[in-house]
């Protein structure tokens, strides 16, 4: 109830901010110079006849090269976004070659000039707040901040602009662009049969979301949720059993009267150490058919034929599992390390003359301060679990397949495996960007649930 | 010493050497395998750990005229590097913008990279090839591709470093600017030089990462054996051709990559440890 009424004040806010700054926009003009009132056409005009010609200058290049990039080279792709092309490449009735559209630029570079049409309409809006804060400094007889002042400004209050200048440009084009771009094609039929420029892609819809969840016939829903149950069920046990497991390695070497601490938690930090794609190669290829595992067991006649490690579904799922436990305890260890230490000493010593034993001490003292301490850190943990394409893929690249499962998924496949097997593999693109949407809520559900109900979160000032 | 606590200390070492012991298994086999001689013995997976002739023909044939092992060494390395000052850099100037400074849409723009945050790596791959190719840096010029594309997007994994910048007191810099410092001098002169064992953990996780990415860095070297990576390279070896007896020479190559990324690791352990840890209580 609570929440409901405050998103309903944000939306409320919201437009009432829109509202007020139209209302600013009229004002400024109607208030305005004949300088300020150009500005509203040719960005940067005022600012240059009022001497500030960095600014100026700058706003007018800003201008000229977004209106450029829209009119010259965004108008003839954003003009086909509706379809997405009408014609691929092909032939005239001359013969010539006929070069058609390509959806992919064109979804893309629309994209593109979407984005710059919204630069533009924020630089201008940066543009009409600095003539009417340049008019109003004038008006009050104070003088406006120099070229040399606003060069310097970069280095001192507006530092932060300079600082995250090209990371921002960075994160936008090869993250904010294509994921928009990917989003995009969920909604579209950009498959094996529709690859550009030979053959369009265009519009579906919702289709691709109706096919992933329907079960019968094309419908990838069985194995949709299996890949989705295995994926929770993995991030689970991968997250847990690391966690209490590490947990219990970094008591038993914290022990006092345990002598050459240094050395064991150097062994096991090797596996941190070591790159994934050699030990992990490694340990998959150690348990295979004609691996160094099952040679040994039939050497020693403990059994007669191979284990079948990778390709028994049950098998290689808990194997996963147990070789996770390799790769994850020292990381959890060396944490907790640090961690336990941290524990006032004594809370035990009170405890222990109250007559406490170690495993009453270890859930009444240490579990509950370790689990508020790293809530946060948990939920990142499973996040990133459920996302852990190197181990899965390193070990067993999704396998065992099978026939009940489509798309080429496997019995230890999580969604970013799968997804990266339908993008690779089947060139699937419009499924792999629905399930790339499906990880995304996934993540961003178990986030805001867990988020809401952490103890550190809630109540901040607790064990302190 | 009472006698209960004798035993129980017997037991943690007991346990603590079968630990050691699975452990360091896997390391140990995979050092064995890389002397087995491929002249006499079978390069591929063998029914026996300890090799019959031990021999350097793997490694021999890793630096061999035919094997393009030292290219692939060579394309890791310069990413790694290049990836480990540049991604260092973004990662300080975001921590510091975000950490010290307050500015219009600061919140905003944190919960947005948040939510970037939520997608999957993997989903824009396809696009970030396109997107690299316009730029001509796929296959051939896979190495600056990879190295733009880690660094592109390396402002989004600030948190650990903000962590460390938000414990330093704000007194500090408040001080300074009565000073007549500027926030340029602030983050030069003052942060930088207090931020040692956060910057050393920056640096060392962004080396070490390259070392370990296949996947994309074979999508956007596809076919140019050239542009490889060692760990591109090295997994082709064992997937595709295991049969061939490339196996041992997998080791090999393997035991190359490992020595010196383990020791690098090792050898600055104490700064990782401080960054994890400072991470994971931070959230």
């Amino acid at each position: 109830m609570k929440e409901k009424n405050t998103i309903g004040m944000q939306i409320a806010g919201f437009f009432k901010w829109i509202g007020a700054d139209l209302k600013d926009i009229g004002t400024t003009f109607a208030g305005g110079d004949f300088r300020t009132r150009i500005s509203y056409i040719i960005m940067g005009f005022g600012q240059l006849l009022r001497g500030q010609w960095v600014r100026g200058l700058s706003m007018l290049a800003c201008e000229a090269g977004l209106l450029y990039f829209i009119f010259g080279f965004g108008m003839q792709y954003l003009k086909d976004f509706g379809t997405l092309g009408t014609s691929g490449r092909g032939f005239n009735p001359d013969g010539t070659v006929s070069y058609g559209d390509n959806s992919f630029f064109i979804l893309l570079y629309s994209l593109l000039s979407i984005f710059a049409i919204l630069a533009l309409i924020l630089l201008w809006r940066i543009n009409l707040y600095q003539n009417k804060e340049a008019q109003h400094l004038l008006a009050m007889g104070k003088r406006l901040p120099s070229n040399g002042q606003d060069l310097h400004s970069l280095l001192d209050h507006n530092f932060d602009k300079t600082l995250l200048a090209l990371p921002c440009l960075g994160i936008f084009v090869f993250t904010v662009l294509p994921i928009f771009f990917m989003i995009c094609v969920a909604f579209t039929n950009y498959d094996y049969n529709h690859q550009p420029p030979s053959q369009l892609f265009t519009w579906v819809g919702l289709e691709n979301f109706r096919n992933l969840f329907s079960t019968g016939g094309e419908g990838y829903g069985s194995t949709f949720f299996t890949v989705l149950t295995w994926t929770l069920v993995w991030s689970f046990f991968a997250t847990f059993l690391n966690y209490f497991l590490g947990m219990a390695v970094a008591i038993l070497i914290n022990q006092k009267g345990i002598k050459f601490k240094k050395l064991w938690r150097t062994i096991l930090v090797m596996t941190i150490a070591v790159p994934q794609f050699v030990s992990l190669l490694y340990v998959g290829k150690m348990f295979a058919a004609d691996g160094l595992v099952n040679s040994y067991l039939i050497k020693w006649g403990l059994i007669s034929r191979a284990i079948p490690f990778w390709t028994n579904p049950l098998y290689s799922r808990i194997l996963i599992i147990v070789i996770n436990l390799w790769v994850g305890i020292p990381y959890i260890m060396l944490i907790a390390t640090g961690l336990l230490m941290n524990i006032p000493e004594d809370l035990y010593e009170s405890a222990k003359i109250d007559g406490a034993n170690a495993f009453q001490m270890f859930f009444s003292i240490t579990l509950p301060y370790m689990l508020f301490v790293t809530g946060p850190f948990l939920l990142t943990q499973f996040i990133g679990n459920l996302n852990n394409f190197n181990v899965i893929f390193l070990l067993t690249q999704g396998k065992p397949q099978s026939m009940n499962l489509k798309g080429g998924a496997g019995y230890t496949d999580l969604l970013v495996t799968w997804l990266y097997k339908m993008t690779v593999n089947d060139t699937n693109y419009k499924t792999a960007a629905v399930i790339g949407i499906m990880v995304f809520i996934v993540t961003a559900v178990i986030s805001l649930v867990v988020y809401n109900v952490l103890p550190s979160v809630k109540d901040e000032e607790g064990f302190q | 010493m009472t006698h209960k606590k004798r035993v129980g200390l017997t037991i943690s070492y007991i346990v603590l050497i079968l630990i050691s012991i699975i452990w360091l298994f896997p390391f140990f086999c995979l050092v064995l395998q890389s002397f087995r001689s491929y002249q006499s013995e079978f390069g591929g997976m063998v029914n026996y750990l300890v090799p019959k002739h031990f021999s350097l023909d793997s490694y021999k044939f890793l630096f061999s005229e035919g094997c393009q092992f030292t290219r692939w060494y060579a394309n890791t390395f310069i990413i790694a590097c290049f990836v480990s000052v540049l991604q260092t850099l973004v990662i300080i100037f975001v921590s510091y913008a975000l950490s010290r400074m307050r500015f219009a849409g600061r919140r905003l723009l944190m919960n947005i990279w948040l939510v970037l945050g939520m997608f999957p790596g993997f989903l824009t791959m396809i696009c970030l090839y396109f997107l690299l190719k316009q730029l001509g840096l796929t296959q051939g010029g896979a190495v600056p591709g990879l190295i733009l594309i880690y660094v592109a997007s390396s402002g989004m994994g600030y948190y650990v470093c903000k962590g460390y910048f938000d414990t330093m007191p704000k007194a500090l810099d408040e001080a300074a600017r009565i000073d007549g410092a500027t926030r340029f001098q602030i983050l030069y002169q003052m942060i930088i030089p207090l931020s040692k064992p956060i910057i050393i953990y920056t640096m060392l996780v962004s080396f070490m990462a390259p070392w370990c990415d296949f996947v994309f860095a074979s999508y956007v070297a596809f076919g140019k054996s050239d542009s490889y990576n060692v760990a591109v390279a090295l997994q082709r070896w064992v997937w595709t051709n295991d049969y061939q007896g490339y196996f041992t020479r997998f080791c090999a190559g393997g035991i190359l990559v490992a020595v010196p990324v383990t020791l690098l690791f090792m050898f600055l352990q104490k700064y990782y440890v401080e960054g994890v840890t400072g991470g994971a209580v931070k959230g």
